[in-house]
C-alpha cells in the first residue's frame, strides 16, 4: 500500500518532537485567535510568517497549518457562549449553539462542536491523503496555457463565493492583481510603478498587505463604536451530549464532513459555504425543521463539522496546483517560497517528507486541538476579558515589527498603513478584502504563464483555446462568471448569507 | 430594486477608477511590446484599464441602483493615530533604535481608542514594549539594535 507507506513517512516527520511542539503552539494560537473576536487567522499568520523564517520548512508549515484549522474550533466556542462568532465561518453555530446554550445545554453543544469537527478533521484529512497524489499528477502536465486558465477559473470562481456583489469582488480581484504588478518586471528587470524608491523594486509584500487588509481595516472597524463585551457567560456543566443527543448528531456529522471536504476546495473561502449550506441542508432534511433556531444540535453538528472538513481540504489545491483557495494558503504560499519551494505539483515528488509530514501533522492537530477544547473550555472564555485596549495596540506593535523583520524595509511597515487604510474604506463599501489579497498573491503568476505560454506558441493567442485542459478551464471561468452576475443566483447566494445575519 | 443613489459604492468605484486609472497612465511610459514578447507595461496596462472599466460600472451602478450600504461612523482619530504610529516605527526604527520606538509606537496606538485614560495607555505601551523586546529581540535575536544612533550609539 503506497498510501500506507506515505502515511507512515509523513507520522515519522510529524512526531518528531519540535514539529509536535510546534503543532501545538499553532493550535493553541489558532484557537486564541479563534476565539477572540477582532483578529483572525489570516492576520495571525501573517504576523507570525516572519518568525517562522528560520525553522525548518515542514516545521514552519505544520505550524501555519495548525492556526488556520485551529482558529475554525475556537471560532464555534465563543459562537455557542456568547453569541460572538470569531470566525464567519462559526456564524451559523451561533444561531442554535447559543440558544442551547442560553436552555443551559452549552456543554452539549461544546462537546458536539468539538466532537463533530475532530471526525470531520480526520476523514478530511484522509480525503486529502487520497485525493492529493492524482491531482498532483495530473498538474504535472500543465503548461503555462493552463497554468493561466486555471489561475483565472481559480480566482473567478473565488467571486462567486464571496459575500458582496460580483462586480464588486470582480474589482477587488483585478485590483489585487494590479497591485501585485509594482516593482521589477520578471522578464525585463524594468522596475514599474516604484517613483525612483529603490526600496519598492522587490514589489510591495504580501504580508504588508495581508496585516493592512485584515489586521489594521478590521481594527479600525472595531473602534468605530466601542462597547465592553458582554460579559454574561453561563457556566458550562455536563459536557458530555446524552444518548439522545448523541443518535442525532450521527448524520449531521457524516454530511457535514462529506459537505465540508467537497466544498473546502474551491477557491475563496469554501468553508464559510460549506457550513451555511450545511446548515441549510440539516434544516430542509430534519423532521423537526420548527427547532432549527431554538437549539436544535444538528444545527450545530452540521456546520462545525463542515467547516472544519472544509479548513483540511482547502489544502489541496495548494499542495497539488500552488493555488491557494483562501486568503491563509495565499500567506502558505509566501512560507513556501521564503523556503525555497515552489508550491504546486512538484512539492510531492521534490519534498514527500514536507507533504506526507504536513498532512500528518493536521490528524495530529485535531487530536491536540480535541484536548485543549473540551477540557479547557473556561480558560478560553476567561481570555475575553482581556480588554480590546490591550489587544490592538499589540497587533498593531507586532505588525509593525513583524512586517519590519521580514527584509528591514521600511517600506513594508508604511505599506500596512496605505493598505489598512485603503482596506477600510473599501470594507466600509461593501467589498470583501480577501479576493485582493488572492488577486495579489496569484497576480504575478497570472502575467508570468500568460506571457510564457505566448512566447511558446509565438504570439498567437489562441493557444489557450486549442489546448483543451485550458479549452475546459476558460470556460468553466465563464460560466461561473456568468453564474455569478446572472441575478437570480445572486438573490439566492444572498439567502444563503442572510441567515447570517 | 429601487432606484436610489448609494454613497458608498459611488466612492468603491471612484477608488477603483482613481487607482486602475493611475496604473494605465503610468504604463503607457513602459515599454508595451508585441502580443510574442509582451513588454513590461501590456500585462498592467490590461489590467489597470480592467479595474478602472469595473470602478466605472460600479459608480454608474451606485448612482442608479445602489445597493444600500450604510456608511457609518468614521473613527478619525483612531486612523490618524494608528497611521501615524506606524509610519513612525518605519521611519524611526533604525534611527531610535528598538526599545525607544516600540515604546512611541505602542503609545500612540493605544490613544487611539476615545476611551483611553493616559494612566492605562503608558501601563499598556510599558508592558508592550518589554514583552515585544523579549520575544523579538531576546527571544527570535531580530537584529534590530536596542537603542540607535538617534540616541548617540
Amino acid at each position: 500500500m503506497e498510501l500506507l507507506d506515505n502515511l507512515a513517512l509523513g507520522f515519522s516527520v510529524a512526531f518528531l518532537v519540535q514539529n509536535v511542539l510546534y503543532c501545538f503552539v499553532g493550535v493553541l494560537l489558532g484557537t486564541a485567535v479563534g476565539v477572540l473576536p477582532g483578529i483572525g487567522p489570516t492576520a495571525t499568520v501573517a504576523l507570525l510568517l516572519p518568525i517562522t523564517f528560520s525553522f525548518e520548512p515542514v516545521t514552519a508549515l505544520i505550524m501555519l497549518a495548525g492556526i488556520y484549522y485551529g482558529a475554525q474550533y475556537g471560532g464555534s466556542t465563543t459562537a455557542i457562549l456568547i453569541n460572538v462568532p470569531g470566525e464567519s465561518s462559526s456564524a451559523v453555530t451561533a444561531l442554535d449553539g447559543h440558544e442551547m446554550a442560553r436552555q443551559g445545554r452549552a456543554g452539549a453543544a461544546l462537546a458536539t462542536a468539538a466532537v463533530g469537527s475532530f471526525i470531520a478533521g480526520t476523514v478530511a484529512t484522509v480525503a486529502l491523503a487520497v485525493a492529493a497524489p492524482p491531482l498532483a499528477r495530473v498538474a504535472l502536465k500543465f503548461g503555462p496555457a493552463e497554468y493561466f486558465s486555471l489561475v483565472l477559473f481559480g480566482l473567478i470562481v473565488s467571486i462567486a463565493l464571496a459575500r458582496g456583489t460580483a462586480l464588486k469582488a470582480l474589482a477587488m480581484i483585478a485590483l489585487g492583481v494590479l497591485l501585485g504588478t509594482v516593482g521589477q518586471d520578471i522578464y525585463t528587470g524594468t522596475p514599474r510603478f516604484v517613483f525612483g524608491q529603490r526600496e519598492l523594486y522587490g514589489g510591495i509584500d504580501f504580508v504588508s498587505v495581508a496585516v493592512g487588509m485584515f489586521g489594521v481595516a478590521e481594527i479600525l472597524r472595531n473602534l468605530e463604536n466601542e462597547q465592553t463585551r458582554a460579559a454574561v457567560i453561563s457556566k458550562v456543566r455536563n459536557l458530555w451530549p446524552t444518548r439522545e443527543d448523541r443518535r442525532r448528531i450521527v448524520g449531521p456529522i457524516l454530511r457535514g464532513t462529506g459537505l465540508g471536504a467537497a466544498l473546502g476546495v474551491l477557491p475563496g473561502g469554501g468553508h464559510v459555504l460549506a457550513s451555511f449550506t450545511s446548515y441549510a441542508l440539516e434544516k430542509r432534511i430534519s423532521k423537526r425543521p420548527q427547532e432549527f433556531g431554538r437549539g436544535a444540535i444538528e444545527g450545530v453538528a452540521g456546520p462545525e463539522s463542515a467547516n472544519n472538513a472544509a479548513a483540511q481540504t482547502s489544502f489541496i489545491p495548494l499542495l497539488t496546483l500552488g493555488l491557494p483557495a483562501h486568503p491563509v494558503m495565499a500567506l502558505m504560499v509566501g512560507a513556501f517560497i521564503v523556503h525555497g519551494i515552489t508550491p504546486g505539483p512538484n512539492v510531492l515528488t521534490d519534498e514527500p517528507a514536507l507533504f506526507w509530514g504536513l498532512i500528518a501533522s493536521m490528524w495530529i492537530g485535531n487530536v491536540l486541538l480535541l484536548l485543549l477544547n473540551l477540557p479547557l473550555v473556561g480558560f478560553w472564555v476567561r481570555m475575553l476579558r482581556i480588554p480590546y485596549q490591550v489587544l490592538f495596540p499589540m497587533i498593531i506593535l507586532f505588525a509593525a515589527i513583524g512586517t519590519y523583520s521580514l527584509g528591514f524595509n521600511a517600506y513594508d511597515v508604511y505599506a500596512i498603513a496605505f493598505f489598512g487604510i485603503l482596506g477600510y474604506t473599501l470594507i466600509k463599501c461593501g467589498c470583501e478584502p480577501a479576493p485582493l489579497l488572492l488577486g495579489f498573491v496569484l497576480g504575478p503568476l497570472l502575467e508570468e504563464n500568460l506571457r510564457r505560454a505566448l512566447i511558446i506558441s509565438r504570439g498567437d493567442a489562441s493557444v489557450f483555446l486549442t489546448r483543451p485542459i485550458s479549452a475546459v478551464l476558460l470556460a468553466l471561468a465563464v460560466a461561473a462568471l456568468v453564474l455569478a452576475v446572472l441575478p437570480t443566483i445572486h438573490k439566492r447566494r444572498e439567502v444563503v448569507f442572510a441567515e447570517d445575519e | 430594486m429601487e432606484r436610489r443613489r448609494s454613497f458608498p459604492d459611488v466612492l468603491a468605484g471612484g477608488v477603483f477608477v482613481l487607482i486602475g486609472g493611475a496604473f494605465v497612465v503610468r504604463s503607457l511610459g513602459y515599454e508595451l511590446g508585441t502580443p510574442l514578447r509582451m513588454g513590461p507595461g501590456a500585462f498592467p496596462l490590461l489590467v489597470g484599464a480592467t479595474v478602472a472599466a469595473l470602478g466605472l460600472a460600479i459608480v454608474l451602478k451606485g448612482l442608479i441602483a445602489g445597493e444600500v450600504v450604510s456608511f457609518g461612523p468614521v473613527p478619525w482619530r483612531a486612523i490618524a493615530v494608528i497611521a501615524l504610529a506606524v509610519l513612525f516605527f518605519g521611519f524611526t526604527v533604525r534611527r531610535l533604535g528598538f526599545v525607544p520606538t516600540s515604546a512611541v509606537t505602542a503609545l500612540l496606538t493605544t490613544l487611539a481608542s476615545s476611551r483611553v485614560r493616559l494612566l492605562t495607555a503608558v501601563a499598556v505601551a510599558a508592558g508592550l514594549t518589554v514583552a515585544s523586546t523579549l520575544i523579538f529581540v531576546v527571544g527570535l535575536q531580530l537584529r534590530i539594535p536596542l537603542w540607535g544612533p538617534w540616541l548617540g550609539f
